[in-house]
């Protein structure tokens, strides 16, 4: 298992916008690089990608949830 | 007693409620559940909770807004700047719930707010304009005939976008129809409206503009400001009055932005943006923003107008105190944003606990700040902390002045752009008049991505 955590404070999305999708959902496959969610700080929008290929297992975290750096975002099961 | 709903936060609220207590307006803010223990919310008579932080559920919060206003018997609205303050709709929610909206009517906001339409009214009103598609570009028109009278290089716009969004260049013909239809599929996902137009491209523009009121009947402006020193298209440095300008130039931006006040009965305070081509001496019309603007200030310390107290004024009598002949301008005003913003790291948001805060004081300064020693910078909402304005007699005393009011400003806790604003008050290019909207990014030691 891999934990994608958050390098910055601020708040998360799963999605891209209010009405669109969700960049991933739970048992989606995920490449190296891919987005999984957005930190918002300040108007100021930064991806969250994930540094590793395998299965999104949960997200650790609500949208619209306030995250500290260091806080667990994701899990995904590696392979 | 009138009472008065502040719909805003940080420093612009705390201006408001210092303008409606002097004029013995009872004030009511509100605020998100983050901000309930801000300078803001301790500034007004009450504080009104509207919803948790993100400001989608509270600042952005229709509903919950008018609902506080009627709930506490208020008279009025303030919308400020940003969140509701340009949102036609929710303009047209507070006039229907019964209150008086702090600024132009719905209809001058849905206007102002089609950039296409904003466009078309301004070279009515004989403000002007860059060569362009004269309104939006129609789908089945011939785009590239259009384009090769405007000459290359030039910008197609959403029609729907401003603020600096929903823009693409075009440096030649063969990238023209491609870019087009990139910008009307953008527009159409982002704003909702695929309506775009084209307009020339002036290379190393200025930013200036003109401050106006109106009350209806009569209008007036207050003069000019320069915007030119902007990051990404957000301002840094303004100054009033615009510096190097021709006195022809001035005149017409002047006159033609109250014609176009004149033009849609305008009420309340409005900004006219103008971009300035300095080679050729040339203003054109960008947008005209229906509300106050952050850096209404610095026209305040050059008139001695309270803007803020003539927008009430306006709202609650239907009436300005002012005539044209009342204003009189005296030097020369300079402010600094100060945001919560790492210059060493990309200008990255610096969220955190003020641990000390220090403004300058002396004559010809003044602090608008919505923060304090103590405060919290929270992530939900925009980084600017305060404004520091300098006045005085000539440019070069104000820049000076602004460089030891700089120097006498310590904040900790959180990084901050006054380092930025030191760089570029000493700048050369500042001083002669030479810097233009993109110069931000041309300095070395302040460039992205090192």
């Amino acid at each position: 298992m891999a934990t994608i955590v958050s390098p910055l404070p601020g708040v998360f999305y799963r999605k891209p916008g209010p009405g669109k999708p969700p960049f991933a959902n739970e048992g989606d496959a995920i490449e190296v690089g891919q987005t999984l969610g957005i930190i918002e700080i300040m108007k100021q929008f930064t991806e969250i990608q994930s540094d590793v290929a395998g299965t999104l297992e949960s997200f650790e975290v609500n949208e619209g949830d306030m995250v500290n750096p260091g806080d667990a975002i994701v899990v995904v099961r590696e392979g | 007693m009138k009472k008065l709903l502040i719909a805003n936060r940080g420093e612009i609220a705390v201006r408001i409620a210092r303008t409606a207590r002097e004029m013995g307006i009872e004030t009511f803010v509100v605020a998100s559940e983050a901000d309930v223990e801000s300078l803001a919310a301790r500034s007004a008579d009450h504080v009104v909770v509207v919803g948790p932080a993100p400001a989608t559920a509270s600042y952005l919060n229709q509903d919950a807004i008018v609902a506080a206003a009627v709930d506490n018997g208020c008279d009025a609205v303030h919308p400020g700047y940003g969140f509701l303050s340009e949102n036609a709709d929710f303009a047209r929610k507070v006039a229907d719930a019964g209150l008086i909206w702090v600024g132009p009517d719905a209809d001058a906001i849905a206007m102002m707010g089609n950039k296409s339409l904003a466009r078309e009214s301004a070279r009515k009103a004989g403000v002007p304009v860059l060569r362009g598609s004269d309104g939006p570009l129609d789908p089945a028109a011939d785009a590239v005939e259009i384009a090769s009278g405007i000459g290359y290089p030039l910008v197609i716009k959403a029609s729907a976008g401003g603020g600096g969004r929903g823009i693409r260049f075009v440096h030649s013909e063969g990238k023209l129809l491609e870019s087009i239809e990139q910008t009307r599929g953008e527009a159409a996902a982002v704003f909702g409206d695929p309506t775009v137009y084209l307009e020339r491209f002036v290379q190393h523009a200025r930013h200036v503009e003109v401050q106006v009121l109106g009350d209806g009947t009569s209008f007036i402006h207050l003069g000019d400001r320069d915007c030119s020193m902007q990051r990404r298209s957000q301002k840094v440095i303004e100054e009033a009055p615009a510096p190097d300008l021709p006195d022809h130039v001035r005149q017409r931006i002047r006159e033609s932005s109250v014609e176009l006040a004149r033009e849609c009965g305008y009420s309340g305070a409005g900004t006219v943006e103008f971009l300035y081509d300095p080679v050729n001496h040339e203003a054109a019309f960008i947008e005209m923003n229906t509300r106050i603007q952050v850096e209404h200030p610095i026209t305040e310390q050059i008139t001695g107008v309270d803007l803020i107290r003539e927008q009430l004024q306006i709202a609650f009598t239907g009436a300005m105190s002012l005539r044209q002949d009342d204003i009189a301008f005296n030097g020369h005003a300079i402010e600094c944003r100060v945001n919560a913003e790492d210059p060493d790291h990309h200008f990255f948001p610096s969220p955190g606990l003020i641990t000390a805060m220090d403004w300058p004081a002396g004559a010809g300064i003044r602090v608008d700040t919505g923060v304090e020693a103590g405060s919290t910078v929270t992530p939900y909402y925009d980084s600017l902390l305060a404004k520091l304005i300098v006045h005085a007699d000539t440019r070069e005393a104000a820049i000076e002045a602004m460089l030891t009011a700089l120097d006498e400003t310590h904040i900790e806790g959180v990084k901050t752009t006054i380092p930025v604003h030191k760089k570029l008050l000493s700048r050369p290019e500042f001083a002669a008049v030479t810097h233009h909207s993109k110069f931000l990014e041309t300095v070395p030691d302040l460039m992205e991505a090192q």
